[in-house]
């Protein structure tokens, strides 16, 4: 029983970490007025890059780098349309996802071939803390980990902190509530907006490298399987603060792991009704979540000057 | 007088199809760029695309039969965008829709195909409009933002038909694999051109476009719908409903995915099966935005992403480019249509003066559409 625990709450953390990750960035770029819909495949992208670039480099590290890099760039040019031509988010977002399908099948096939042998690659191993890992029940599931899972959580307080206690957090949250009073008091929009929404793609780079190589340790195609929009459940949810986003992750996680433990548990329920689970516990999360205070009251829509 | 009258038409039709055109030649540079980069002959590539899409007869109907439910889905949006809701979830209503009609065109023997096949039709509308009702329902009674509620319910459909398939519908009798029963005769779109896959669903399609035409611009209700779609405080403050609005716009929505849906099984694969649609319902927004919406738009556009569809495999076989590149040619498309500032951009960052006019005939372009 006691290990039975253990193992869910294992489980549970490794799967709501890269919703996690994904929702930290989210929550900067929401804050700022910015959905950005297109995180689903920015991580599909960045699940890709970091098993290719672990692949030649034969190192995890260079393969996140890589993952950040290039998600970074699509970030770039969804920044480009939604805030300097200032079309629509959804739809932006909508052809980033369309375009990273597309991608990720290609590459995938022109660098791994059709062929079914799965290339072994460095991942992100386990590192167990000294200490804190022999804590009874909670020991193993907190401080058995690998490391972007320590780094995710850690970043829950820095990112609170970051967002609530600093100037650049209070500017942040300025220009998604009202950024004509920003720019009249010679606050850069544009360039505010623009860093969140890079910041938002550099954590989508890293949850998507974190779905090939520290869940799994190998890409296919679709892999990231909503989780992207689940960050986005997750910060509005989690009332657009990074401590709630990671109570929602966990939520939506603890889903995931339920649904493997039942289906290694052969209940008898049919495995797709488990498949489900997350999705339909997202559902419902969002339509209990109706007070939205810290909604920024510019969300999703552009600013110009005049 | 009426030569004028003409002409000023044409003019008007060909500023509007200015943008899309350029979208298009845009992301076929685009895409040739990545083809080339990927190490294959963009010329190749596009020559084989076309000869896979248009060359022959054959290869004609493969357009139109791929066409017809990226047309739906394309409906699908662009009726919940009119009443101001994105809709994210064809490809789930679709899906219902696919079940829905795959049960009626099962189960249901001994009726002649005049009464069939449009009770089948009928089933798939039903489907996927109360599946579509449900993003409705949530949006309204809860607050559930519908971008996230529809890709949930994307999901949780998906599973739903993998279940049914797998499961209670499964055809034991046949094979192994996981596909429900044939759709009975009476329930299949006959065939309506000898040696292709050309079935009589191209007349659904149009009959569709026609109800979309009617319903939104020459009813009263798809007056109210248009209005909330563009200022819903102004339609409430008029009297207008924006509930009832927003689940009836939800219902014909879904409902068009859903007719989309069951068409696909009840003529071209004559089974339901898992994983059948391969992204139309996300192409469908592609196909409302290149369409500005309009019925003819649709259209066009929808035979377009069709041609992309039918065209790819031959560009697979015969320039050896993976299929799935048509996808990022897709992602430029609409890019370069949502981002058509971007082709003014130039003067947006010369006169920022004119560019602040330029919003303003925006609006007022979106009332005169009314």
């Amino acid at each position: 029983m006691i290990d039975g625990i253990t193992s869910f709450l294992a489980s549970d953390i490794r799967t709501a970490t890269p919703i996690l990750i994904a929702a930290l960035g989210l929550v900067f770029s929401e804050r700022a007025g910015i959905v950005n819909i297109g995180t689903e495949g920015l991580m599909l992208i960045g699940a890709l890059m970091g098993v290719i670039g672990s692949l030649y480099s034969g190192s995890v590290l260079v393969g996140a780098i890589t993952a950040i890099l290039v998600t970074m760039f699509f970030s770039l040019v969804f920044a480009f349309f939604t805030i300097t031509v200032r079309a629509d988010q959804t739809v932006v977002g909508t052809a980033i996802n369309i375009f990273a399908s597309g991608l990720t099948i290609t590459l995938n096939r022109v660098v791994f071939g059709v062929s079914t042998s799965v290339p072994t690659i460095d991942v992100f191993d386990r590192v167990a803390i000294p200490v804190l890992s022999k804590i009874p029940v909670i020991g193993e599931a907190f401080f058995n980990q690998s490391i972007p899972v320590y780094l995710a959580f850690l970043a829950v307080p820095a990112g609170w902190f970051v967002l609530q206690k600093t100037n650049i957090g209070l500017k942040l949250r300025a220009v998604g509530e009202h950024p004509k009073a920003c720019d009249t008091v010679g606050i850069n929009v544009l360039k505010i907006r623009y860093q969140a929404v890079l910041f938002s793609g550099l954590m989508a780079g890293m949850a998507g490298a974190f779905v090939s190589m520290g869940q799994l340790s190998f890409f296919t195609e679709g892999m990231v399987a909503g989780r992207g929009f689940m960050a986005l459940a997750a910060v509005v949810f989690g009332n657009y603060t990074p401590v709630g986003a990671m109570l929602a992750a966990l939520v939506f996680g603890a889903g995931e792991a339920l649904q493997y433990r039942l289906q290694a548990a052969n209940t008898g329920i049919p495995y797709q009704f488990l498949v489900m689970l997350p999705y339909l516990i997202t559902v419902i999360a969002i339509c209990m979540m109706t007070r939205r205070s810290n909604k920024p009251a510019a969300s999703a829509v552009p600013y110009s000057k005049e | 007088m009426a030569a004028n009258s003409i002409l000023k038409k044409a003019e008007s039709i060909l500023k509007s199809s200015y943008y899309p055109l350029i979208s298009i030649v845009m992301a076929l540079l685009g895409g040739g760029i990545i083809i080339s980069a990927l190490g294959f002959s963009p010329i190749e590539a596009y020559k084989a695309l076309i000869k896979g899409s248009f060359g022959n007869a054959n290869a004609i109907g493969e357009t139109l039969v791929k066409a017809s439910p990226l047309i739906f889905t394309g409906l699908s949006y662009a009726i919940a965008k009119r009443c101001g809701i994105i809709n994210l979830g064809a490809e789930g209503q679709l899906y219902v829709g696919a079940l829905t009609g795959t049960l009626v065109g099962t189960t249901l023997t001994g009726l002649p195909m005049f009464i069939h096949l449009p009770m089948a039709i009928a089933a798939g509308f039903l489907g996927g409009a109360i599946y579509g009702v449900l993003v409705g329902v949530l949006k309204t009674k809860f607050g559930a933002s519908e971008l996230i509620t529809t890709i949930m319910l994307n999901y949780i459909a998906i599973n739903f038909i993998s279940f049914c398939v797998t499961g209670p519908m499964k055809d034991i009798e046949s094979s192994t694999f996981p596909q429900s029963k044939s759709i009975l005769a009476s329930a299949r779109y006959p065939q309506i051109l000898q040696g292709t896959r050309l079935h009589a669903g191209i007349f659904v399609v149009i009959l569709a476009l026609l109800f979309y035409y009617f319903f939104m611009w020459r009813t009263t209700r798809g007056y109210e719908m248009r209005v909330i779609g563009l200022n819903a405080s102004a339609g409430q403050y008029a009297g207008m409903n924006l509930k009832t609005n927003s689940i009836l716009s939800m219902f014909l929505a879904g409902g068009m995915a859903g007719i989309g849906g069951s068409m696909e099984i009840m003529a071209v694969q004559f089974r339901l099966l898992q994983d059948f649609s391969s992204n139309y319902g996300f192409d469908g927004i592609a196909v409302a935005l290149l369409g500005n919406n309009s019925p003819i738009g649709i259209a066009l556009s929808g035979i377009l992403f069709g041609a992309l569809r039918s065209g790819s495999g031959k560009m697979q076989m015969l320039a050896k480019v993976p299929s799935a590149v048509i996808y990022m040619i897709q992602g430029f498309i609409i890019l370069f249509v949502i981002g058509r500032e971007l082709f003014n951009l130039s003067k947006l960052i010369k006169s920022k003066r004119r560019n602040t006019s330029r919003l303003n005939d925006e609006k007022v372009k979106g009332v005169e559409s009314i």
